[in-house]
């Protein structure tokens, strides 16, 4: 386990170190001169050259990287050509935001996940499991963000019960930071439940054709019994694996929904980065999304081995 | 499977020729012109020619919707040809020399790829070069290319295995003849069906993707654009929401039950090479 463990992070540290490149080779090289956007079109070639000092952009890439890498390892983003504010703080500021989306989001579909997924393996052949099958199929069709408008449709538009968007920091006022969070929590929360419920469902069909849960149910525990115990832990390994995927996929959905619900996180951050043409801001916003990819996929990995026996 | 109707199949069929036939009649024909702005039609109500109403500029929503079908298409058609264009042969190497150098290569770079989902490469794509349908295509496209080649790596494992493979190889076949006489069309069947799926997931990135304004340019109408304009109308014109909302769940309905259906017809095996190969497919950007 500890070799595994010790290769993987070896694996997680060099994949991140080239997605380093891959994004400073595109973000960081290719476009024009920050310093000749910066200063327009009427500048003087002096002028230029001496924002280029400024800025670093003298150097060469190698050097520029080493250093932008370098920074990145200590939280330092740099400093945005544009707003000559340092960029690291408002990414850290802004991933808490976008974490507490993407935490409740998983929480909502684990929430609907499991207990439908589960009856609708446990009914199967009855109606009913056929029916959460089909509801299923039908929540993934429903990208995030359209889920994002129906729900305000419904409970801001009809029933003026939540607001429609806004963010209110939780030290501000707890209740509405609450009432502000449910609907994008929710919009995220119900598609990525849909799909976890399929795969729920077969994870448990499959643990229940098994011969060690017929055993246990002819020991004399009850069929939901014999499931709790020996069934659910057995099923969560293929969940988990994708689980962890869906968090990444809920990492990039959150982007989307947060435009939707004007929520400021790292989406926010980073369209408004594109729309500002503040290529350092977006080039880092990338790189943390990127990493927290990584690292998720490295985490489940992890866990898959911890949760199988057989792996160890 | 005789006498038993397959209804993924048969619904996934007809949503997605539903599709299919808006878009190609909005070629000769819509009801109006879905690009022209009228002040005197804006927000009208449906009826009277107008079947589901004009938007606040006064473009009828039929209309939008029906060319709104043809950037789907061809979003989804050029972004999965890329994919399986790059994808298929990249697996299929993976596939075929298992213990190579390079298969262990590119399924290194496959998963770095995997790391980069379509909507930030739009993003970066957008940012240096200006967004529009082909940054999207091309984002979508790229970002789905680790799917295709895990599916084909994984069924040219099986068929790799097989006696007609060992046969061909003992009759002194070259790699290259055996990949494209024995396993791509062992493997097509497969394939057709990661092709229906990732449509569906294409669909669903092109629509988040215009909703930010990463995807197609206006005036030209995207399901996606449309859902982004409606929404500060949502108080007021909800119908707005509910025609370009509704055409992108029926879209990606459909590809997900014919691939489903797909799966089911042409061989009920290929289920379960597909889910341990395949990451869940869905979000709103791949």
């Amino acid at each position: 386990m500890t070799l595994y463990l010790l290769k993987r992070l070896a694996v997680l540290v060099a994949s991140t170190a080239v997605a380093a490149v891959v994004v400073f080779a595109f973000m960081g090289l290719l476009p024009g001169d920050p310093a000749e956007i910066a200063l327009g079109v009427n500048a003087t070639p002096e002028a230029v050259a001496e924002l280029r000092r400024q800025f670093g952009t003298d150097r060469a890439p190698v050097v520029q990287f080493l250093d932008w890498f370098g920074g990145l390892l200590h939280g330092d983003f740099g400093t945005s050509y544009v707003t000559s504010s340092p960029i690291g703080p408002q990414i850290s500021d802004r991933l808490a935001v976008t974490t507490v989306l993407v935490v409740g989001g998983m929480i909502v579909a684990l929430l609907v996940a499991v207990p439908l997924g589960t009856f609708a393996a446990v009914h199967h052949r009855n109606p009913l499991g056929a029916l959460i099958s089909a509801a299923s199929q039908i929540g993934i069709a429903v990208p995030a963000f359209l889920a994002g408008i129906l729900l305000v449709f419904v409970f801001a538009v009809q029933a003026q019960a939540l607001p429609s968007g806004g963010y209110v920091p939780i030290a501000e006022n707890p209740a509405e930071w609450l009432r502000g969070l449910l609907l994008p929590w929710l919009s995220l929360g119900l598609v990525q439940g849909a799909v976890l419920t399929r795969y729920v469902r077969s994870a448990v069909l499959d643990v229940m054709r098994e011969d060690y849960l017929r055993t246990a149910r002819a020991k004399g525990r009850g069929s939901t019994g014999a499931l709790w115990r020996h069934g659910l832990r057995n099923a969560s390994i293929p969940v988990v694996t994708v689980l962890g995927l869906q968090l990444a996929t809920l990492l990039i959905g959150a982007v989307v929904v947060e435009r939707v619900f004007v929520i400021p996180g790292l989406g926010d951050l980073l369209l408004n980065g594109v729309a500002g043409r503040d290529l350092l801001l977006v080039q880092g916003v990338v790189m943390v999304l990127v990493a927290a990819v990584l690292l998720i996929n490295f985490v489940v990995d992890v866990a898959y081995h911890l949760l199988d026996p057989r792996l160890r | 499977m005789k006498g038993r109707v397959n209804v993924a199949l048969l619904v996934g069929a007809v949503l997605v020729a539903l599709v299919g036939l808006a878009a190609v009649v909005s070629f000769f024909w819509t009801p109006h012109d879905p690009t022209l702005v009228d002040a005197a039609r804006k927000l009208r109500e449906p009826g009277g020619g107008y079947l589901l109403g004009a938007d606040k500029f006064g473009r009828d929503t039929f209309s939008q919707l029906m060319v709104g079908a043809r950037t789907t298409l061809y979003v989804g058609i050029v972004a999965v040809g890329i994919a399986a264009v790059l994808g298929v042969p990249l697996g299929m190497v993976a596939g075929m020399t298992p213990r190579g150098w390079l298969s262990e290569l590119i399924m290194r770079v496959n998963d770095l790829v995997f790391a980069f989902p379509a909507l930030l490469l739009a993003v970066m794509l957008g940012a240096v070069y200006g967004a529009g349908t082909l940054t999207a295509m091309i984002a979508i496209g790229v970002a789905t290319v680790p799917a295709f080649a895990r599916v084909t790596r994984a069924a040219t494992l099986q068929v790799m295995v097989t006696d007609y493979i060992l046969a061909a190889r003992a009759a002194g076949r070259r790699r290259p003849a055996i990949a494209v006489r024995h396993v791509l069309p062992n493997i097509s069947s497969m394939l057709i069906v990661q092709a229906s799926v990732s449509f569906a997931i294409a669909i669903l990135a092109e629509a988040a993707l215009s909703f930010l304004g990463f995807g197609t340019r206006p005036p030209t109408p995207s399901w996606g654009r449309m859902l982004q304009e409606s929404q500060e109308l949502l108080f007021s014109t909800p119908r707005l929401a509910l025609w370009p909302g509704l055409a992108i769940a029926l879209a990606v309905l459909g590809f997900n039950l014919l691939g489903d259906g797909l799966r089911d017809y042409l061989d009920p095996r290929l289920r379960r090479i597909r889910e341990q190969a395949e990451p869940p497919a869905n979000g709103a950007t791949r």
